[in-house]
């Protein structure tokens, strides 16, 4: 039977009931969201069961979302089963001030990397996992630099001019 | 049919007579048989045509650089003929190339390495300046980390421009007196660096 999924989400909801919410399939990638407490029962589940097999961590990201109090940080995940080759995604929210989720690194050992990514760009603190420290940006950063209160750009400086990188000037 | 070969059977007598450059005579006394010049120019003169560059290449000037190097704008023209992948015996570092914060303490041993007297290039301007990478994960201009003495601008130079830079930097070597390394105010240079 082709896995489908108005399928997969008919076993999640069966399993979880009301703690897995907000599907919605943009581009056809089934998406969701549940509570953080319950990400690590739900990737078990994707992963143990005979018919969904998710059994392989594509990505794990996170966004950062400021208007939202209470829930600005989403941590997301990718999950790809390649028997069947069907995707999915889903979501987790959690509060700035304690951006404690659980780590994923016991089921996929590809979330290790993922997660110290995660980590040293959004300051999502990653319950449980082994070395959780920064992987790609300098030890002795101070911030998150991904988070939206960091501006991309240092706005004080004057000697880059925007003309010189034909921002803003006259265009011809 | 074969393509037809064209031997240069008459080669034109090369002119070298006036197309040599020959260095300038530093200033002083001369006479029949000898000629009395201070040290510190004859050692500026020996240094300034025999710089020794260490290319440290990160992104597309380093590009731009092996175009420099190449036999159309040919560095070695200027003395500068034989590139060194040490640090300890060369003279002259090269920085091409976006610099990112993590490179910076690797940037810096190797400027440590390199043995006194030694010259910065900082070609480009991401070495310069940062450059258009005005963001978290790169250094804002090397000289934020090692003294720099020469800077060519450009995203990425011309070698023209990278030619100009070095024979900046050979100006400076040329008329760079003997004691600079050893004074107070070169040593305060380097301790605003952390360096000792």
């Amino acid at each position: 039977m082709e896995l489908t999924n108005d399928y997969i989400r008919q076993r999640l909801e069966e399993k979880f009931g009301v703690d897995v919410s907000g599907f919605e399939q943009p581009y056809g990638l089934l998406t969701f969201e549940t509570p953080k407490e319950n990400n690590l029962k739900v990737m078990q589940f994707l992963f143990d069961d005979a018919e969904l097999r998710f059994q392989f961590l594509t990505d794990l990201t996170a966004v950062h979302y400021p208007d939202q109090p209470g829930r600005e940080l989403a941590v997301v995940y990718h999950l790809h089963n390649l028997v069947d080759n069907v995707r999915i995604r889903f979501k987790v929210f959690t509060a700035i001030e304690q951006p404690d989720v659980f780590t994923a690194t016991s089921l996929y050992a590809s979330a290790n990397w993922m997660e110290r990514e995660t980590y040293d760009f959004f300051g999502v603190n990653f319950v449980g996992h082994p070395n959780l420290k920064r992987i790609l940006n300098v030890d002795e950063m101070d911030y998150f630099p991904m988070r939206k209160e960091f501006p991309l750009e240092d706005q004080t400086r004057i000697d880059k001019d925007d003309e010189m990188f034909g921002r803003g000037g006259h265009i011809f | 049919m074969p393509r037809p070969v064209r031997f240069n059977v008459h080669p034109r007598e090369a002119d070298i007579h006036n197309n040599i450059a020959i260095a300038e005579m530093p200033a002083g006394l001369q006479g029949e048989g000898y000629f009395a010049t201070s040290l510190e120019r004859v050692v500026g003169l020996a240094r300034k045509n025999s710089i020794w560059p260490l290319p440290f290449a990160t992104s597309c000037c380093g590009i731009e650089f092996m175009a420099t190097m190449g036999s159309h704008y040919d560095l070695s023209r200027f003395g500068s003929e034989r590139m060194g992948f040490t640090p300890r015996q060369c003279d002259l570092i090269m920085v091409m190339g976006t610099i990112a914060k993590k490179m910076a303490p690797i940037l810096r041993q190797v400027y440590l390495q390199m043995a006194e007297p030694r010259w910065v290039l900082a070609v480009g301007a991401c070495a310069s300046s940062g450059g258009i990478f005005d963001t978290y994960s790169v250094l804002q201009g090397i000289d934020q980390v090692i003294p720099v003495d020469v800077y060519v601008p450009g995203c990425p130079p011309r070698p023209e421009a990278i030619l100009d830079g070095v024979l900046r930097i050979q100006e400076l070597v040329h008329n760079e007196s003997l004691r600079r390394r050893h004074s107070e105010h070169y040593k305060a240079l380097l301790n605003s660096y952390g360096i000792e």
